[in-house]
This record gives structure tokens, sequence and C-alpha cells, in this order.
């Protein structure tokens, strides 16, 4: 089948999938907005009262800020690509391999498209529902500036649908649930550490400095600390450039290797 | 102009690498009928199904649902189709009841018509008491049945159901087949695929015999036995060479099994009574002919793995 064919076979039907997804969300609600309200506290116990004490102030493009400041926007880009990727990936591929929900949907005049946009947008979304709460618990901490803070929103949008996407890509790929192993230490990790998220990059070696604007979380979190900072950051548009682009480019990947996963 | 046919296929193939599923097979469903599809596990059944359905992209030939070829019009053939697919995939997410309020929303059923007619379909599976249930609690049959529910929420006119009563006990077998009847009756069409002969002989007014990816024959159950087979079949074992030599000598048509020698009756009453007089203490079974002599007769009685 053309390329662009499987682009045209997405329908709006996508959001009914996106919907069973949040229905299942929403009958255990307790359980999943817990994590994101509680998270935010204990990282300001650990790295306010406990590791901040240690770190003291922290230099940041020219600006001196005590570390938990510093550090609360890049816990809020961590949650954007954790809770983007492992739906999209152990969860998604649950729902693919172990419960056959994907073959029980098809059979309605939903196509595989529709199944693989609706779990794009679910994964994005759960990120966007994440970074929001956590948003807003950091507020109610002083943690972070209004209004300029309210961007971290549709940024989560924009970083939930490429972690999203990075994740259906893994599930289009591994053999079985077990292997999703390996991306989570080559790439997933790596990125957690290395983006911007508890330490500004540029303290870094240049190689290594380098090789950390080629990750895309790295695009999110200049991005993020600038918005809860209420400064604009120096190469904002380029960020942005980035990630529109990962984002389209990855989006496409997930539903052709997904397709092709699916279809046999 | 003449309503287009429920399912046309002419040459209809599948292949995975070298391996052709389903191998240039031609047949037709007509509507209000009820087809089986019968043969032994791997002769192709649920691959033919899964083209019919859209699941899988055809490798040849063509096959159109209700006029619309498959590889072009999948949505609309779907909104048209309920299938049960041969391994249960209920969503273990939900309940019984949102199971089928979730599923018919797929279909854009609207809200209110989708309430109405999931506690319709509960109540005619008798799945009403689980409506509240996880899927987790209930028995292989409950599930079975809460699996054609779902496939009649659209009110499908043509039903698919691969091997519906798989796995289940005798009375969850025939509650599923009284079922299947009263939907024939109010005019489904059906297409079924089993390899139990006796589910075909209840439920169809007509059978298609598949076997290594091919059809084998085809038509109605009792004109496939009294063509294939007759009307009795005399099982012997423990043969003296001189019964043998007998049957042989009759001009009966015979098969050989692993253990025993099968004979054919055509007119029903002669092989045995003949058999008996002569050979009086001659180890024999006397029974009327079912599809599972047609299919056995056809496709060889050795078993093939
Ligand atoms: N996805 C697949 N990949 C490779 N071979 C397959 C696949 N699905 C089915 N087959 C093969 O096609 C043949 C027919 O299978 P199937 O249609 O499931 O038979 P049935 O339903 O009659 O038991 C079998 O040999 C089976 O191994
Ligand atoms: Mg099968």
């Amino acid at each position: 089948m053309q390329w662009q064919q499987v682009f045209a076979n997405v329908s709006p039907s996508a959001w009914r999938v996106w919907q069973r997804d949040l229905d299942v969300f929403l009958t255990t609600w307790k359980t999943n907005f817990l994590p994101p309200l509680l998270e935010p506290v204990l990282y300001v116990l650990a790295f306010g009262v406990g590791m901040g004490s240690l770190i003291g102030l922290v230099v940041y493009q020219g600006e001196e800020l005590p570390y938990l400041r510093f550090m609360i926007p890049g816990v809020i880009c961590v949650a954007i690509m954790f809770w983007a990727y492992f739906e999209t990936t152990y969860s998604s591929f649950v729902r693919m391999y172990y419960q056959r929900t994907f073959d029980a949907i098809i059979a309605t005049p939903l196509l595989v498209e529709d199944v693989i946009a609706g779990e794009w947008l679910w994964g994005g979304t759960k990120a966007v529902l994440t970074a929001t709460i956590m948003l807003g618990m950091m507020g109610l901490f002083g943690l972070v500036s209004w209004p300029s803070a309210l961007l971290v929103v549709p940024l989560a949008v924009v970083g939930g649908l490429l972690f999203s996407a990075l994740g259906l890509i893994c599930t289009a790929l591994v053999p079985k649930i077990d292997s999703f192993n390996v991306p989570a230490f080559l790439l997933i990790f790596p990125m957690f550490l290395f983006s911007g998220t508890f330490f500004p990059i540029d303290i870094l070696p240049r190689w290594a400095m380098g090789f950390a604007l080629t990750l895309p979380l790295t695009h999110v979190s200049y991005l993020v600390r600038g918005a809860c900072l209420g400064r604009t950051p120096p190469f904002w548009l380029a960020n942005v450039a980035y990630l529109l682009g990962a984002t389209l480019l990855t989006a496409a990947l997930a539903l052709i290797l997904m397709r092709r996963r699916l279809i046999k | 102009m003449r309503s287009p046919l429920p399912i046309e296929a002419t040459g209809l193939t599948k292949r995975y690498g070298a391996l052709a599923a389903v191998d240039a097979i031609d047949f037709r469903v007509a509507r209000g009928e009820c087809v089986g599809f019968l043969g032994p596990n791997g002769a192709g059944k649920t691959t033919t199904v899964r083209m019919v359905t859209c699941f899988t992209p055809i490798s040849g030939g063509m096959v159109r649902v209700f006029g619309y070829d498959v590889t072009r019009h999948p949505r609309e053939i779907k909104a048209r189709l309920g299938v049960c697919p041969q391994e249960d995939n209920l969503d273990p997410d939900f309940s019984v009841r949102r199971n089928l309020l979730v599923y018919a929303r797929y279909f854009g059923i609207p809200s209110a018509q989708a309430r109405a007619r999931t506690d319709r379909l509960l109540e005619m599976m008798q799945l009403t008491e689980k409506a509240d249930s996880p899927i987790e609690a209930l028995s292989g049959g409950m599930k079975r049945r809460l699996v054609i529910a779902r496939a009649l929420l659209n009110e499908p006119e043509l039903l698919v159901l691969d091997e519906p009563t798989t796995g289940l006990d005798p009375q969850a077998r025939h509650m599923i087949w009284q079922r299947i009847r009263q939907l024939r009756a109010a005019g489904t069409t059906i297409l079924l695929t089993t390899h139990y002969m006796e589910e075909a002989s209840q439920l169809c007014n007509r059978v298609i015999l598949m076997d290594e990816a091919r059809i084998l024959l085809e038509g109605t159950p009792d004109a496939l036995i009294a063509e294939e087979i007759g009307r009795e079949v005399v099982e012997l074992w423990d043969i003296p060479e001189e019964v043998r030599r007998f049957v042989q000598a009759s001009g009966w048509i015979t098969e050989q099994g692993e253990e025993r020698l099968f004979v054919y009756d055509r007119t029903g009453g002669e092989v045995g009574v003949r058999i008996g007089r002569r050979f009086p203490h001659q180890s024999r079974l006397i029974r009327n002919a079912t599809l599972e002599d047609v299919f056995l007769h056809r496709a060889g009685r050795s078993l093939r793995e």
C-alpha cells in the first residue's frame, strides 16, 4: 500500500479509540491521579529540603537560582516523556498483543490506522494530564511563575505526542514485551539524565553537550524551564522547530511501522 | 437491479511467504443462507474469514461483500458485518455491559440506542445477571455468548462466526446453536466455520468442505452425505480374510481406516444385513452416514499433522 494512503486512512473515528483508553483511565482514576499529585511533593522534600541544601544555587543562563526552582521544570519534562512513552510501549503492547483489543476494534468500521492514531493521541493526552496536574501542584508550592507557566500545557501537547509516537515506534519493532528494556536503557534513561532535566547541559564537555542537543527531551526542557521561570530561552524558535519537526516525523514513522506490524 | 450477494469470492488466495493458506477458492453466499466452512485445523477457514471481514489483505483473486471490494471499501463492509473471531477478544478493562456500550461507539451508534440494544442483547444471551461483572468472572460459554452479542450490536446483515463453539461444554454449545438458529430464522445471513461436522449439520443449509487451502466439496449436508456415502456406514473390525474377500466381491465402496474397515451402504440395510447373515460373529457397527464420513472419505482417515 502507498504510504500516502496510510495517512489518508486515519479518520476522526480515531477519537473513539482515544475515548476507550480515557474511559479505562477514568474507571481507575483514583490510582491514576495520585502519582502526579504526590510526585512533586516528594521532589520538593528530596531536592528542596534534602539535596537542595547541599547544592545551593545553580547558574542557569546567567541567572542564579535555588536548585529546587531550577530542577522542578525538569520533573515536568521527565513526566511528559515517561507518561507518554510508557503508555504507548508497555500499555499499548498489552492491548495489542495480550488483550487483542486492536483486533476487536478493527472488526468495526475503524481501520488499523484509526487505532494507531487513537493510541498515539491517548499517549499524548496522558502526558498532558500529568504535566498539568504537576504544574498545579508546583504552583501551590510557589515554584513556577505565572502566567508564563501556562505555556507548559501546549508544550506538553507537543512533547507528549512526540514521546507517544516514539513509544509506538518501539512497540512496532519489539518482538516481545521484555524487549522494551533495550530502548528504555539506550534511549529513555540517557534522555532522562542528560537532557538538561537535573543540571544545565552547558556544564558538560562540548561533545556531550552536542549529543544532548540531539535529544528531543533537551528541547522540551529548554522550553518548559523557560515557561516555568518566566524567561524566553535564547534559541526558543529552534527548540520549537525541532519539536514540531520531530513530532511529525516520529508520528508518521509510528503509523507506518505499526501498520506494518499489525497487518499480515 | 438485483441486490448484490452478501459474499462473492473468485480465485480468492492468501499467501504467507511460500505457503498458500487459501489457494484460489471460489464461493458465494446468498442472502438468508447459513453457510458452514468445514475442515480440519490449518485448512484455511480462519484465513478465508479474515479476508472476507477485511482483517487481512488478500494476495490474489477477488472477494466482494455486499458488492463492495474488500480492498477498497473496508469501512462500508465492516459497518454491515458482525464478527465473532476464533479467539475471544473481549475488553478485560471493562465490565460485561460496558464492553457492549464501548463497542457500540465504534459503529457510531447513538448512546440511547446503544443502551437499549445492549440490554436486549444481554437478555437474549442470558447475560443480564452478569451485566456488571468483570470479563474474567465469565465462563467460557458466557464469554462466547458475549462475543456474539457484541457482533450483533450493529444489527448486521451478515454474521461471521469463526468456530463459535470450540472448547465449550455441551450445554453451552446447544445454547449457542439455539441462538444461531433464531438469528437464521430472523433472516440474518450467516457464515460460520467449524470442525464439528455435527455443528454444520445442525445449523447450516449449505456446507463447504475445505482442506489444505482448497475447497473439496460443497452442497447441502443431506445431499453431500447421500452422494458421497449413501445412507449407512458399516464399520468392521477384527476382520478375517474371508470376510474381506466377501466384502470386496460384493462391489461395495469401502475405505480402510487405521483399524476399521468402513463399508458404505447406498440404500441402507443391505450391507449390514448381508454381512450379519453370512458372518454372524463378525464384530460390526451399523450407523447412519454423517457429514463426518463425507469429510473423512474425501480427506482421508489417517491423522495428518
Ligand atoms: N499470520 C500467519 N502467518 C503465517 N502463516 C499463517 C498465518 N495465519 C495462518 N497461517 C497458516 O495458514 C494455514 C491456514 O490457517 P487457518 O486459516 O488458521 O486454518 P483454520 O482456521 O482452518 O484452522 C495454516 O497452515 C496456518 O499455519
Ligand atoms: Mg481457524
